[in-house]
């Protein structure tokens, strides 16, 4: 596939796009289809593109299975700090309206972050399972 | 009469062709890949029957706009967008099970896994 | 349709592929029935990674046929029974589309009038899964992160990374 320049360069244009679009679809998840999974999964699919471009070798300078383990554990860990962050304002576990000074800035805030950590871990869980899959020796 | 039936109940009906296409896949193709398709049908099956139940005549999808005041029922949605990315989690570990299972018996197939399970 | 094809079909490419079609065809169905949200990871997940992986994973197995079958009578019979059994139940549901259908009268209502007031975020199914919902949320998370675990152990992807280090 190396050495078919249509598709490189196709890739070139699409790749930024996609993952352009993938952020677009995480923070605009409020006000229209979309959200933490959807983001994720468009996200890892911009990435694997590349992986069925340019190799296994080449994507993991860039982004390595170790640090798709790292954030996958770190999107959990956001979601639940959240949660944490609530009952050390005062309120229950996962109750945003303590977040900020007014409830519904609150909701806000806590949505957006929550939001965030399910897009870094789905993100990263599937581009994990790809490279678990495309390394695989038989 | 019949007919009133059927177009009350005819997403439903679907849902229900599509889960006997796909246990039929389940259970009598012996292929491991091809056995996880068929349960992705069978999944999908169910998720188009959760949608069809939030559905409401004359309803618009759910997102606040003025000039919309008939919406479909969100807790259908937000269940099966849950259940959608679990049953890709739960189709990449089928797959790794797959492979490992070659990577065993060097073969996918039940069938032949059983005949060399009964030579050993 | 393309499900009875994949019945069918006995090239396993084949009935992955079909399998992606079967998804988008699904995704659109779920447009139809004004669930942008579903369709959306519907289309991005069945028809784009699940195919991926199943490709990868068919790759590595290399095995490309279903074998013949021997006998399709008792598989056809439980199915046809289950199917009759199902459809003997669904005669009991609420009509398709009916507004006053039990499930549209309990928490749906509360979301749909109060949510905006409440959590101030226009898209309902946002609304719902991350704030009124955000434990089933934080569980579904907890199991896509549990199935990294596991698919990494079956692969030995972990120790590999350890001999390197």
């Amino acid at each position: 596939m190396k050495k078919n320049p249509i598709l490189r360069e196709t890739s070139h244009v699409l790749i930024p796009v996609i993952l352009l679009f993938a952020l677009y679809v995480q923070f605009h998840g409020d006000y229209g289809p979309g959200g933490g999974f959807q983001a994720g999964v468009i996200f890892a699919s911009g990435i694997i593109l590349y992986v069925l471009l340019h190799g296994i070798k080449k994507t993991e300078k860039i982004i390595s299975l170790q640090t798709t383990k790292l954030l996958a554990a770190l999107g959990l860990l956001i979601y639940c700090a959240v949660g944490v962050a609530g009952m050390l304002l005062g309120g229950l576990f996962l109750e945003y309206n303590v977040l900020a000074a007014d409830p519904v800035a609150g909701q806000h805030w806590g949505i957006l972050f929550i939001e965030l950590g399910v897009g870094i871990t789905v993100a990263s869980v599937i581009l994990a399972v790809f490279y678990a899959f495309a390394k695989f020796e038989k | 009469m019949i007919s009133a039936l059927i177009n009350d109940l005819y997403a439903y009906w679907i849902s229900v062709l599509l889960m006997m296409a796909g246990l039929y896949i389940v259970i009598d193709h012996s292929n491991l890949f091809k056995k996880l398709v068929g349960l992705n049908i069978f999944q999908t099956s169910v998720f188009i029957m959760f949608i069809a139940m939030g559905k409401v005549d004359g309803g618009t999808a759910p997102i606040i706009e003025k000039g919309y005041t008939v919406f479909s029922n969100p807790l259908p949605h937000v269940l099966i967008l849950t259940a959608i990315v679990v049953s890709i989690a739960t189709t990449s570990v089928g797959l790794a099970l797959v492979v490992k299972i070659n990577k065993h018996y060097q073969s996918v197939d039940e069938q032949e896994i059983e005949k060399i399970e009964l030579q050993e | 349709m393309t499900a009875l094809m994949i019945i069918n079909m006995r090239n396993i490419l084949s009935v992955i592929m079909l399998g992606g079609i079967y998804s988008l065809i699904s995704a659109i169905l779920f447009v139809v029935l004004d669930a942008v949200d579903v369709a959306f990871t519907e289309a991005a997940v069945g028809a784009g990674i699940s195919t991926v992986l199943f490709l990868s994973a068919f790759a590595i197995t290399g095995k490309h046929h279903d074998l013949k079958r021997r006998n399709h009578f008792p598989a056809l019979l439980a199915v046809l029974v289950m199917g009759a059994g199902l459809m003997y139940s669904t005669l009991d549901m609420p009509a398709w589309g009916d507004a006053e259908a039990p499930v549209h009268q309990h928490v749906a209502p509360r979301y749909l009038e109060d949510s905006y007031a409440e959590v101030g975020v226009p898209n309902i199914v946002t609304s719902v899964l991350a704030s009124y919902r955000g434990f089933d949320t934080l569980g579904e998370v907890t199991v896509v992160f549990t199935a990294l675990i596991a698919v990494l152990l079956l692969l030995g992807a972990i120790r590999e990374d350890e001999d390197q280090s």
